[in-house]
């Protein structure tokens, strides 16, 4: 039963990536971007990681498709069933991500320490468990990204809203 | 093929790795072949949605164990601050495409070479 619902949702998330980088209609690539992070979002729960396949829906699929989307309506220009054409090199880009595949997938399927089958899990996962860690263990980075996330948003706003030309 | 036994196969660590390493070659082929900026950045957030996946999937099969009172979720620690910096990342990148924008009326990368000579 995990084993279809695994497959189920990997080919459902390489697909959409798929979908992402061939369409020619930019805001296709959108919502496939979002339906990619929600099938990456099942594979976290068939992982035990239940707090962070929440997290993924909402700040993944609710929150940066959708500013994704804001984003491509702000700047469309001409016609839209041909806003995301690929470049002049895309045949070399399409060889190195290839030959980068493949090589990856040579040192995961020849690593014998990788043929690990699941076990029963014993380990937290949930949002308790990791709070814990969070508010202990990894406190000053939980801070500082606290910090960069407050940064980064009003940084946004500034740049998006733009400097007044000074009479 | 019998469809019963399916449900009896397990997926191993190499599976979920494989899955993130198509995942992310395809957010490689993304950066590499898009003229759209919007499309590149997209292609950013898929590479680091498959980093994430490895995280989470070496921390599910390698760590399954407590030490003292916290369990090991590392790796579960480590997609966490990945997300937010993915989600600080979109957010500034994204607020870069509409200046840039603003001023040159345009998304597309060819067209940006004005610091080159």
């Amino acid at each position: 039963m995990v084993t279809v619902v695994f497959f189920v949702f990997a080919i459902l998330a390489i697909a959409s990536a798929w979908g992402v980088v061939t369409s020619n209609n930019i805001m296709h690539s959108a919502l496939y971007l979002a339906l990619s992070f929600t099938g990456v979002a099942v594979l976290y729960v068939l992982m035990n990681a239940d707090y962070l396949a929440a997290v993924q829906l909402l700040i993944y699929t609710g929150g940066i498709a959708i500013m994704v989307v804001f984003a491509i309506m702000l700047t469309l220009r001409g016609d839209v069933s041909d806003s995301n054409p690929e470049n002049k090199v895309w045949g070399w880009g399409a060889l190195v991500s290839t030959l980068t595949f493949i090589m990856i997938a040579f040192v995961i399927l020849t690593n014998a320490d990788w043929r690990i089958l699941p076990t029963p899990w014993t380990g937290g996962g949930s949002a308790s468990d990791i709070s814990l860690l969070l508010l202990t263990k990894f406190m000053i980075p939980f801070e500082a990204a606290a910090v960069l996330l407050t940064v980064a948003l009003v940084g946004a706003i500034v740049l998006a809203k733009g400097v007044k030309v000074s009479k | 093929m019998n469809l019963s036994n399916l449900g009896n196969l397990s997926v191993g660590l190499s599976t979920y790795l494989l899955v993130a390493a198509m995942l992310f070659c395809l957010g490689l082929y993304g950066v590499f072949a898009k003229r759209n900026m919007i499309a590149i950045l997209m292609s950013i957030e898929l590479m680091l949605n498959a980093v994430n996946i490895n995280f989470v999937a070496f921390n599910r099969f390698l760590w399954n164990q407590k030490i003292d009172v916290h369990y090991v979720l590392t790796g579960h620690v480590s997609a966490l601050f990945v997300i937010i910096v993915a989600a600080s990342e979109v957010a500034v990148g994204l607020a870069l495409i509409i200046a840039v924008y603003r001023n040159r009326k345009s998304t597309n990368v060819d067209e940006f070479n004005w610091l080159k000579w």
